[in-house]
């Protein structure tokens, strides 16, 4: 029997949608492992969103708060949650594959002198060992792992990880830890446009490549995208992202990054291999492209071979109806 | 302003991948191997911020194998002034190791500034940076696409999801590039020529055996081979109903 920490993560004292993935895949773990799930949070206060966590399957929701834990305080929350772990005595410990997770869960394994598997796609456990799947050579292949000793450091893929509803009558637990913040100091965040959402945690994605000729045209994916009703993001090509037509942060590929939507929607994009990289293991994949013969359809669960400024409109209207 | 650079050979991303008949690992007949592209980004802003210094060093190292000289010969010829390579015969799975080897080797020669990529395009390990920062006890900000340094203080940016993070943190330290750093340079010919004569020390490296055992190294199971589902706007109706009633994601 061993039990498992789930990181969480918080922006501005509220829980990240992120959270309840993470929660989820240590849920899984630890039915696997006989143990109880522990969920991990620090924050400045008091977090929005602990007490929904029994939900999702946490036992226990821990709250770790310092004045200096309002942002993201890279040392800070190592050393915290390094000693949790140690104290602990869990046998495994799960974060988001998410920008801060990807910081952060480095970081607290090499302060446990333990390997790390980042951005993982799937997960068992096998005789008592957990093993893991990770794509590597951008997604061209799947490497599977099986961790030696405890605990077992992981960080989960975004999206792969579906949240799963199964309560438990989980109980709350606050402290205050000393210590400072560490010296590395996140000042500000410069937010993107208020509700956006981030390609890589988008349940939708809607891309566009060098077929969208110029930038403003990108506005009929940005119709389309609104037609889902704030469960769609745009995403870009490299190519388009190098033509300074879209900021880096909408790149989806090797360059950029790896998304993992429900639906994924390429649009006027060949589906180069680095493109590829950073979406096929998106769920569902449809492909709007004039040439019948590109890359993408390959990759495409759906296909339309058309010109895309005909054939978007025509579907952002299509998806308005459906909502009626 | 004396700067580390740790630099990979990796396979080509344009790569075909064959798994080897052990099941584990990536068969390398006739893989072409380049400088991970992320690590083109530390190594030229190495170099712009020793030019911007005026004076100083740029060092690569790389852990790899006798082939990884040739990576290195392509960092001198961007500029850097020597390199270094940890020679070991296969590299594994678990980053913690590379990230030991890296730093016994950056540990007694005082940097300003340990630069990485943010992953390597091969494994996606996404980590030995922060791991190398962790065992020299050196501030360490990942995945930056600004920097700004004055007089010992720096400010980086980080994209996080729907923002960018501005940081501040002391030299030295520790930091990994993002694309959008900046424009790495292309050897010119008279670097690549000036690149044979720079010193490159070869010493043998043992990592240790680490505690990720791979199991399997497989092709991914083959996406269906889609269906066209029609052509021109005609098709989109047709779309939705299969989006709806056979994918079921609407
Ligand atoms: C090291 C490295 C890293 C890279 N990383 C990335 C990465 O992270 N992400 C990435 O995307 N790329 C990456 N690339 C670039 C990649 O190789 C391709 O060059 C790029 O993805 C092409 O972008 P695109 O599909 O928009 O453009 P193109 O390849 O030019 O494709 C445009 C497509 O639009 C179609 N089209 C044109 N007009 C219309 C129309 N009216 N209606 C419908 N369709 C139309 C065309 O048929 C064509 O298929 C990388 C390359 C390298 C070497
Ligand atoms: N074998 C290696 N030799 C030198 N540097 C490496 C090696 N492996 C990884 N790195 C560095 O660490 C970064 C992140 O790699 P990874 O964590 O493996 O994705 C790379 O971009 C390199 O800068």
């Amino acid at each position: 029997m061993s039990n498992v920490l789930a990181v969480l993560e918080q922006r501005d004292g509220a829980l990240r949608k992120v959270s309840h993935e993470v929660v989820t895949g240590a849920r899984r773990l630890a039915d696997a492992l006989s143990g109880n799930v522990d969920a991990l949070i620090l924050a400045a206060g008091p977090a929005r969103g602990a007490d929904q966590l029994g939900r999702f399957g946490a036992d226990k929701v821990i709250t770790l708060t310092n004045a200096a834990f309002g942002m993201y305080a890279p040392e800070g929350y190592a050393g915290a949650i390094a000693a949790r772990v140690t104290g602990g005595g869990y046998g495994a410990v799960v974060f988001a594959a998410s920008a801060t997770g990807k910081d952060l869960a480095p970081r607290v394994a090499a302060r446990l002198g333990r390997p790390l598997a980042q951005d993982i796609t799937d997960l068992a456990v096998d005789g008592g060992a957990v093993t893991l799947t990770r794509p590597v050579y951008a997604g061209k292949a799947l490497l599977r792992l099986r961790v030696v000793g405890t605990p077992a450091v992981i960080s989960l893929r975004p999206n792969v990880f579906t949240p799963v509803e199964r309560p438990k009558a989980g109980t709350q637990e606050s402290a205050a830890v000393a210590g400072p913040a560490g010296r590395v100091v996140v000042k500000e965040i410069k937010a993107a446009e208020a509700g956006m959402l981030d390609v890589a945690e988008a349940p939708i994605v809607v891309s566009g490549g060098r077929g969208l000729k110029e930038p403003a045209n990108f506005r009929v994916l940005e119709e389309l995208a609104a037609a889902f009703a704030g469960r769609a993001a745009v995403g870009a090509s490299r190519a388009v992202v190098d033509a300074g037509w879209r900021p880096h942060a909408d790149q989806v590929g090797q360059t950029g990054k790896t998304v993992s939507p429900t639906l994924y929607v390429a649009v006027g994009i060949s589906g180069a291999i680095q493109h590829l990289a950073g979406m096929r293991t998106s769920k569902v994949i449809v492909a709007i492209n004039k040439d019948k013969d590109a890359p993408i359809f390959k990759v495409a669960d759906y296909g339309i071979v058309g010109d895309l400024f005909e054939v978007v409109p025509k579907l952002t209207e299509e998806i308005k109806k459906l909502r009626g | 302003m004396k700067i580390a650079v740790c630099i990979k050979r990796v396979p080509d991303s344009e790569t075909r991948v064959k798994i080897a008949a052990d099941g584990k690992s990536l068969d390398e007949a006739g893989v072409k191997f380049i400088l991970n592209p992320y690590d083109e980004f530390a190594v030229e802003e190495a170099l712009r911020q020793k030019e911007k210094a005026g004076a100083g060093e740029v060092v690569v190292i790389a852990l790899g194998p006798p082939a990884a000289q040739e990576t290195i010969r392509t960092a001198l010829a961007m500029g850097a002034d020597r390199g270094v390579l940890l020679q070991t015969q296969g590299l594994h799975a678990d980053g913690l190791e590379t990230a030991r080897a890296l730093a016994a080797e950056l540990k007694d020669n005082e940097f300003d500034l340990i630069l990485l990529g943010k992953m390597a395009i091969d494994d996606y390990n996404h980590q030995v940076g922060p791991m190398v920062a962790e065992l020299l006890d050196l501030p360490c900000v990942t995945t930056v696409a600004h920097l700004e340094i004055a007089a010992g203080k720096a400010t980086a940016e980080r994209e996080i999801e729907g923002g960018v993070e501005v940081v501040e943190f002391s030299l030295p330290a520790v930091l990994t590039t993002d694309k959008g750093l900046n424009e790495p340079r292309y050897p010119a010919l008279k670097g690549i020529m000036a690149a044979k004569k720079k010193p490159l020390e070869v010493k043998p490296t043992t990592p240790g055996p680490g505690a990720l055992a791979i199991v399997s190294l497989t092709l991914p199971p083959e996406r269906q081979a889609g269906k066209i589902v029609g052509e021109g706007s005609a098709a989109v109706a047709e779309l939705v109903r299969l989006l709806r009633e056979e994918a079921k994601v609407l």
